[in-house]
């Protein structure tokens, strides 16, 4: 079974727009703000909360956050500044503000923040890695900021590890003509709870390649923003998440055309497996009326390899203005099911082998698009140890 | 020489209601080289006995016994069956996204075989195999069966039994859906199969048009769960003349 939509053969749920009729929760009317008092906290009900575990994230709803939950540790490329910094410093909080409960939280709690500055001009000759790891479960709330000043290149990975309670903001400044990749990967242990607005603000001919990745942790739910700022920009967004029993997996992205010539590309891709994995997918594009010649195309795929897994995937597209060069979108949600894997048997190939052939098949693509190769080394060996999982869950299952 | 052998097969479906009864004693020797078909009227059991044979986990053998060369069919898991030689080309064949046509042949091969084929002469092989079947070779790099035609996922599922090389082949219902030209194409490939391997085929069928271009050596007719008669080609001819009507109303009459 697959359930599909696509721009061409859209269904009316509700949660599925096509702009000709502005919808309740347009983004562009959606509050965004750096006071607490603003943006309260959520009964679980509005729009972009109702997928969520509200009681799971309670933690870090609470503008009490400490810092004591979590290390930052950078290695930077030779060409790369990286700073600490006080929360009044001028750079922080250019990136647009908070739009939701967690993001504002996080935004009010931070005592320091990572700055992280690929100057002017500067090619980092490799990557930069920011580390973030979870020593305590004590509510903590971190700040990284990437700045690529213009025409520089970097590659920065932001890595989440350990146990953490974390309510996080990435902010990512790419200037003119600069091209920047920023890759977040959530690696936790099981019991972490992870909340991150990463917001993005892309200059004139800038590129920003914006990778998320989510395979551990109970709750995990990054909300990219992606905002452009002058004409010629390029972002591509990229997803990859692997969801488990229990573990609840949400990405909310929002790219704004907020000026003409601009182009974005959306690929996020997940699979699941055991009861009670549940992963949430919304992608908000909104071309607003001057963003003329926009080009923009979104797409999602979940791949639900066992039974009683969850996956939620709404592409939402707000178009204001009728001059646009494209603008599209794409879900499907597939089941690896009992005809597929007899269909692979009755070919002589092992079940388990069946079922890593289905999921390499389905991430391959995906992975190879990154551009990074030691990220993708570390993502194929990430899958392979998730897989095990699953084969542990078939082997240790009794035949009948 | 090896022989796939049915005796007294008896075969149950899962329902709502419970299990329910198809087949009811099948006896069935196919040796290699031969050609079986297995006639008769929808809901007579055909493509049962091709599903239970594969060891699709929706249907119970509940007695009888199935060998293939001596060793018990019936004890093996589905990927040991199709390892020990046994093909079944589905009637419905399967989408399976992601996984490219190329990448699924080589991987299929090589569970089969127990090693990975050559690289440079398996290239050669698919690129050959692919053409006899009028195929594009655009085709290696689609996604199993995704949005393929129904023409389309016969033919991939003839370039599949023409590379594994099985022992048995099972056909079911291969030609249901084709046009003249895809019918013979996929006749001819089959055809192949038999002049280059010793394979044994049970070709199961509602109408005679694919036996024009499938010489069978024995046609078995089957109705309500088992062979009702069975005879050489010429039984196919009658069969053409008459339908079913006779069998499916005698039939009739023993029930009422």
């Amino acid at each position: 079974m697959t359930l599909t939509t696509d721009h061409s053969r859209a269904v009316a749920d509700g949660a599925h727009s096509h702009g000709a009729v502005k919808p309740q929760g347009s983004r562009a009317e959606r509050l965004t703000s750096f006071s607490l008092e603003d943006i309260p906290v959520p009964n679980g009900r509005e729009e972009e909360w109702r997928f969520s575990p509200a009681d799971r994230l309670q933690p870090l709803f609470q503008s009490d956050l400490g810092s004591s939950g979590v290390t930052v540790e950078v290695t930077a490329a030779p060409e790369v500044k990286v700073e600490t910094v006080a929360r009044d410093d001028a750079r922080l909080g250019t990136a647009g503000k908070p739009g939701d409960r967690t993001a504002v939280t996080a935004w009010n709690a931070f005592q320091q923040a990572t700055v992280v500055t690929v100057p002017a001009e500067a090619i980092a000759s490799d990557v930069t890695s920011v580390r973030l790891q979870g020593v305590s479960t004590d509510a903590t709330a971190a700040h990284v900021l990437v700045r690529a000043e213009r025409h520089s290149e970097a590659v920065v990975v932001i890595d989440h590890n350990g146990v953490g309670s974390l309510s996080e903001t990435v902010e990512i400044v790419v200037e003119d003509g600069a091209h920047l990749t920023v890759v977040s990967v959530q690696d936790w242990a099981e019991g972490a709870v992870h909340a991150s607005s990463h917001r993005a603000r892309i200059g004139r001919d800038a590129k920003l390649k914006h990778v998320v990745v989510t395979f551990g942790g109970d709750v995990v739910r990054i909300t990219p923003d992606a905002e452009f700022t002058a004409e010629g920009g390029d972002v591509e967004m990229v997803g990859l998440y692997f969801a488990d029993t229990d573990q609840h997996q949400e990405h909310r992205l929002f790219v704004d055309h907020a000026v003409p010539e601009c182009k974005s590309r959306v690929t996020y891709k997940g699979a699941l497996q055991g009861s009670g994995a549940h992963t949430v997918w919304v992608g908000d594009v909104l071309i607003r009326a001057n963003a003329e010649n926009t080009d923009t195309y979104e797409l999602n795929r979940n791949l639900v390899l066992t039974d009683g897994a969850r996956a939620d995937s709404v592409p939402n597209l707000e178009i204001e203005t009728g001059e646009i060069a494209g603008a599209g979108h794409a879900s499907a949600t597939g089941r690896f099911d009992d005809e597929q894997l007899f269909y692979l048997q009755a070919r002589g190939i092992p079940e388990i082998e069946a079922r890593r052939l289905v999921v390499r098949g389905f991430f391959a693509e995906l992975i190879h698009e990154i551009g990074v190769p030691s990220v993708e080394e570390r993502l194929l060996a990430s899958i392979e140890a998730e897989l095990e999982k699953s084969m542990s869950v078939i082997t240790g299952a009794p035949t009948a | 020489m090896p022989t796939l052998e049915i005796r007294d097969l008896h075969v149950s479906v899962e329902t709502k209601e419970g299990p329910k009864p198809i087949l009811r004693g099948v006896d069935l020797t196919i040796a290699s080289g031969e050609t079986h078909a297995i006639m008769g009227p929808n809901g007579s059991g055909k493509s049962t006995l091709a599903s239970a044979l594969a060891g699709h986990p929706k249907y119970t053998v509940t007695s009888g016994t199935v060998t293939l060369d001596g060793e018990d069919l019936l004890a093996m898991t589905v990927d040991e069956r199709a390892r020990a030689g046994l093909f079944l080309a589905m009637q419905y064949p399967v989408e399976v996204t992601g996984v490219s046509v190329a990448n699924f042949l080589r991987t299929a091969k090589t569970a089969i075989d127990g090693t990975a084929p050559a690289l440079r002469t398996w290239g050669k092989e698919v690129k050959g195999a692919m053409e006899n079947l009028r195929m594009d070779p655009a085709f290696a790099e689609r996604s199993v069966n995704e949005g393929f035609s129904g023409g389309e996922k016969k033919r991939h599922e003839i370039l599949q039994m023409e590379l594994f090389k099985p022992r048995f082949a099972i056909l079911d219902e291969t030609d249901s859906g084709l046009d003249v030209d895809a019918l013979r194409i996929v006749s001819e490939g089959v055809n192949r199969a038999k002049e280059n391997t010793e394979v044994g085929v049970l070709l199961i069928t509602h109408y005679t048009r694919i036996l024009r271009y499938i010489k069978p050596d024995f046609v078995h007719v089957f109705v309500d769960g088992k062979i009702a008669e069975e005879g050489g080609s010429e039984l196919a001819d009658r069969l053409e003349e008459e339908g079913y009507d006779k069998y499916v109303g005698a039939n009739a009459t023993a029930t009422a």
